[in-house]
């Protein structure tokens, strides 16, 4: 089963948009996951709510949100285009943008979790011993984190990957930009004679989310092993 | 060295301690919940109370009138707390450094002083998951001295040992009391702890202290015996070494209030020691006896005769015009004797534990 020239512009594009959907959301997943696992503010259960929004919502209803807000026209989208020339609608960085939102919750959820097993007391022995909040975050608190940090973010990623609905609503279907894997499966299984291209698609899509899952088991293992303490020789 | 009085509520506990120490050890001793560990918490600043002033070397750190509250990290105190708390993603070297990162540039690094002074040479490279209990806490002592603090607060750091790691980093603490001059403030409820290494005692009770003074004036009240609970009655004196006698395995050493001799004493001659006589090991009697084992024989005078527990009574004898000893005798002998305070007597003392090795600054 060989590859065509065009399944491999698919795969890359669909691992492009993954990627980059973490990388761009996973600062913001992290801030949110600190605030929702340390602080209390008014408005905290809302504010938990609209981030879980994209996981309950239909992804169409999300994609046709981002497309009324960020669309040529669209009050976001306008101030992009007329202040920097920016245009995200159609594009694959629209793509990234929508798998960032739909893995969004889920990158959160993982997150938060792991901040919220981080023993408070070590912040408190950091602190005695010179470190301001800032530098207990980062010494502490996050590298504690690491192994939430790294599922939330494959979680998002393998997502990412799957990301439908919101995609072809805001950014629609096009060849060579837009056109990620279950688009492309799709769009194979609408055409007569596509189901050779469809299998063989569907077969990578699940390559891709077997490796996915365990690149991440093999990385939380490692962070956890490191957060437990332990000495490498020990390791068996 | 340390000022602190405060006033705090935690639910329907309440908090008010006030005391003083001018450095070397103060032990913040007590039962468990009376505010021993809230206590060092104000004083690092993780707990903050409802009123009150806390300064450390001089510099107010809290202040409710002034509105003064220096953040944790600003007050340079070193804390060591009960379970060590290493962070466990550091290896020992990285756990001990970690100071270092907020400390100016340049500052004095007594990194290789502290590594050989609590014996951590060999563990730089392990992780905490795979230390010991007593090692653990070896890192964390050092962990807290490498901030450069100017206070070291130790809360019940032997609490989670067994008794052999209990005595192997009890030496260390010795080692660093008598090293390195810095003021320690020791959180604990075992006695042997605060007779071995106490400056100063503050007894402490349902958030107040009771009696704050030395370990002689505090741990020998009979009227706190209540509040100090676990300890055995009796009295602790500071003495010197004057003679070791080799052949009989016997020494002898000076106190204010005269001369004992004590057994198999590990301490060389002109050493400051403190030994311990429990009440129970001090007999009374009129006349000085002769042909008796005791080898310690002291003239004393009743000063008091204590409330009697059941058939004994504690009775309080001043050796020399400056030693108080108790004697636990029975009551019925009490009696027969007729003893009365300012009755000149003989102190019979059986035995005499050494508690402290070195200067008891």
């Amino acid at each position: 089963m060989a590859l065509t020239a065009e399944d491999w512009e698919i795969l890359l594009l669909s691992l492009k948009v993954a990627a980059w959907s973490v990388v761009l959301s996973l600062p913001f997943a992290v801030a949110v996951a600190y605030l929702l696992a340390r602080r209390d503010f008014p408005g905290k259960t809302l504010f938990d709510a609209v981030v879980h929004l994209p996981l309950v919502l239909p992804p169409v209803v999300v994609g046709f949100f981002l497309l009324l807000a960020l669309g040529r026209n669209g009050p976001v989208g306008s101030l992009l285009h007329d202040w920097f020339g920016v245009v995200i609608a159609f594009r694959w960085t629209g793509a990234a943008l929508a798998a960032g939102i739909m893995g969004f919750p889920l990158m959160v959820r993982a997150i938060r979790l792991s901040f919220e097993s981080v023993d408070r007391k070590l912040e408190a022995a950091a602190s005695t011993l010179g470190a301001g909040r800032l530098a207990v975050f980062a010494t502490i608190t996050l590298p504690l984190a690491l192994p939430g940090v790294i599922t939330g973010a494959l979680l998002s990623f393998a997502r990412g990957l799957g990301e439908f609905g919101a995609t072809i609503t805001f950014v629609s279907n096009i060849p060579g930009e837009t056109r990620t894997l279950p688009l492309a499966i799709y769009t194979y299984t609408q055409t007569p004679a596509g189901d050779a291209a469809a299998i063989r698609l569907s077969l990578i899509a699940v390559l891709l989310s077997l490796a996915a899952l365990f690149v991440s088991e093999w990385l939380v293992r490692r962070a956890t092993r490191r957060m437990l303490g332990q000495d490498a020789e020990s390791r068996h | 060295m340390l000022n602190l009085d405060i006033e705090h509520r935690l639910g329907g506990f309440r908090l008010k301690t006030a005391f003083a120490s001018a450095g070397g050890v103060t032990v913040l001793f007590g039962r468990s919940g009376s505010g021993k560990t809230s206590i060092v918490n104000a004083i690092a600043g993780l707990l903050r109370p409802d009123l009150g002033r806390i300064a450390i070397g001089g510099e107010v750190v809290f202040d409710s009138a002034r509105a003064i509250d220096v953040p944790t990290p600003r007050r340079r105190v070193g804390y060591v707390f009960q379970e060590g708390r290493l962070f466990p993603h550091l290896d020992v070297r990285q756990n001990l450094r970690y100071a270092r990162l907020f400390l100016p540039a340049g500052s004095d690094d007594r990194f290789d002083h502290i590594v050989e002074l609590l014996g951590l040479r060999d563990l730089l490279r392990r992780r905490p998951g795979n230390l010991s209990g007593g090692e653990k806490q070896r890192v964390a002592i050092g962990r807290a001295l490498l901030s450069n603090p100017r206070i070291l607060l130790l809360d019940e750091p032997l609490a989670s040992l067994d008794a052999h790691r209990r005595a192997e980093v009890l030496r260390y603490l010795e080692l660093l009391r008598d090293e390195l001059r810095i003021p320690i403030v020791y959180v604990s409820h075992a006695v042997e702890e605060v007779v071995r290494l106490a400056d100063t005692v503050v007894l402490m009770a349902a958030g107040a202290a009771l009696a704050v003074g030395s370990v002689e004036q505090v741990m020998g009240r009979p009227d706190l015996r209540a509040a100090a609970g676990t300890f055995e009655g009796g009295a602790v004196i500071e003495a010197r070494v004057a003679a070791q006698d080799m052949e009989y395995d016997l020494a002898t050493v000076t106190f204010a209030g005269g001369t004992l001799t004590v057994t198999d004493l590990d301490a060389l001659v002109g050493e400051p020691v403190r030994v311990r006589i429990r009440a129970r090991d001090v007999s009374v009697a009129l006349t000085r006896p002769d042909r008796i084992s005791v080898q310690n024989v002291l003239p004393a005078t009743i000063t008091q005769i204590g409330a009697p527990r059941g058939g004994v009574i504690d009775v309080t004898l001043d050796v020399g015009g400056a030693t108080l000893l108790r004697a636990r005798i029975t009551r019925r002998a009490a009696e027969q004797l007729r003893l009365a305070p300012g009755l000149a007597v003989f102190a019979l003392i059986k035995a005499v534990s050494l508690d402290r090795h070195g200067a008891a600054s």
